[in-house]
């Protein structure tokens, strides 16, 4: 019997049989339905996956007419910044790197973020990232967002004037690590508010929060209300990616509209995405290096399913580094690369990736 | 990466009507099926001829809402984006900061 030529999740090449790749499709969908509570692919679905990773081409595409938008986050850093940002350090300014997205990469949207690509160390450089903004609009036509991450982390110590919860809860205090989780949140909170407000004022298209949720449940609170907010006071269009498939309990307690926000699945997340306001959200489903590609595929494919049925908002999946079945590698192979985002719109019927 | 998506299963941005959809994405909430539809009435075309960069180099020309290349005379920028705004009967922020700064 033939083998067919594929990825593991870290991507390093593997061959398995066609049995074997049937069946790495039908433990992971399994997996993600179990985890999530949500169903599995159906017969038909995974005959079309197990066709996707079966097809001999080094890439493959969707089908005429199935074409998705595209948004992405920190994509100008991808040209002119270091390795930090996977970056190839082009000698262009960041303006010249967007515009290279929109009329040489054809690029659906793009976005500018600092090079530092948090919001706190983004706010005391809002007046040259606005002006960034300014410059960039009056060049370009497609829709141009300003881009960064929460990364609520930063407001602990040593970075931070709020006390590490990790260190507290070392010393069993629960309560004092919870009260410092809070006030970084209202924090982190008001830095965004003041940034995203800046770039209003100069009419930017949209927001992105990238890397949601990433220190958590409290994480993922403070970002819900700054877009209420924002929703309120500003044009400003909201796209939400988030971090990881599940929501961290790091308080364990916080709650938005009554839903606890800990142990939240994509789907879950969704819903609280969508009641703050925003109006793309990005969901993430994180690889398995030591599984296959098509392992991770399914899964990520499974979970996103649940998230598009369920949506009454674009769904823009997250199908970078590590994430959204993606191998965890810097410079992912274009032929996993291809399948997972083929399988997204595809299968997964997202709005855009 | 980012190249990899935009081939395999990106719309193709201004070199066809990528922009467009996915504006009435970010601010209008719109999924893509009704996104698409609503920019293929607006422009007078079917919903697959969106990604089709042959019919869309063409009728972008026309419309002159932006092309991809850098072509003497045509409409860049928000000069562009406000021809967009028009025809697509929506309010485009940037669009709308400029408008104010102009003398009444």
């Amino acid at each position: 019997m033939s083998k067919i030529w594929t990825r593991m999740g870290d991507g390093n090449a593997v061959e398995l049989t066609p049995d074997e790749l049937r069946a790495d499709i039908i433990a992971a969908t399994e997996d993600a339905a179990d985890k999530g509570h949500i169903p599995p692919l159906e017969e038909n679905e995974i005959d079309h996956l197990y066709d996707i990773f079966a097809a001999p081409y080094r890439i493959i595409g969707v089908e005429p007419g199935h074409e998705v938008p595209l948004t992405k986050d920190e994509t100008a850093c991808t040209l002119v910044s270091s390795q930090l940002s996977s970056g190839s350090h082009l000698s262009i300014s960041r303006e010249d790197a967007v515009e290279v997205f929109e009329r040489v990469f054809a690029f659906d949207t793009m976005e500018l973020g600092w090079i530092d690509y948090s919001f706190k160390p983004a706010k005391p450089m809002v007046s040259l990232d606005q002006v960034s903004i300014e410059r960039i609009m009056a060049t370009t036509v497609f829709p141009v967002l300003y881009g960064a991450m929460p990364n609520m982390g930063l407001y602990y110590t040593p970075d931070g004037p709020f006390t590490n919860p990790a260190d507290l809860l070392g010393m069993m205090k629960v309560d004092e690590a919870r009260e410092e989780e809070m006030k970084a949140a209202e924090l982190c909170m008001e830095d965004m508010i003041f940034v995203c407000e800046r770039m209003n004022e100069i009419g930017a298209d949209g927001i992105d929060f990238d890397t949601t949720a990433s220190a958590g449940d409290a994480d993922f609170w403070s970002v819900l209300k700054t877009v209420e907010h924002l929703k309120a006071h500003t044009d400003l269009g909201i796209e939400m990616g988030m971090s990881g498939e599940f929501i961290l309990g790091m308080h364990g307690e916080v709650e938005y509209n009554g839903k606890k926000l800990a142990g939240m699945f994509p789907h879950q997340q969704l819903k609280c995405a969508e009641e703050a306001g925003v109006d793309i959200f990005g969901p993430v489903v994180n690889t398995k290096t030591n599984k296959s590609a098509a392992w991770n595929v399914a899964r990520a494919v499974t979970f996103v399913k649940e998230v598009c049925k369920q949506a009454t908002i674009p769904i823009h999946a997250n199908v970078g580094m590590g994430v959204g079945g993606t191998p965890m590698f810097e410079t992912p192979p274009i032929d996993a690369l291809s399948r997972a985002s083929v399988a997204m719109v595809e299968i997964a019927k997202v709005d855009g990736l | 990466m980012s190249v990899m998506h935009s081939i395999a299963s990106g719309m193709g941005g201004i070199r066809t009507a990528g922009d467009l959809v996915a504006r009435m994405q970010l601010n209008h909430r719109m999924r893509l099926p009704e996104a698409k539809k609503y920019v293929a009435d607006k422009l007078g075309v079917s919903v697959f001829d969106l990604s089709d960069s042959t019919v869309m180099r063409n009728l972008r020309e026309e419309l002159n809402i932006g092309v991809i290349e850098a072509i003497p005379g045509l409409a860049k920028g928000y000069t562009a984006k406000a021809r967009i705004a028009d025809l697509l009967d929506i309010k485009i922020n940037g669009v709308e900061r400029q408008k104010a700064k102009l003398p009444a």
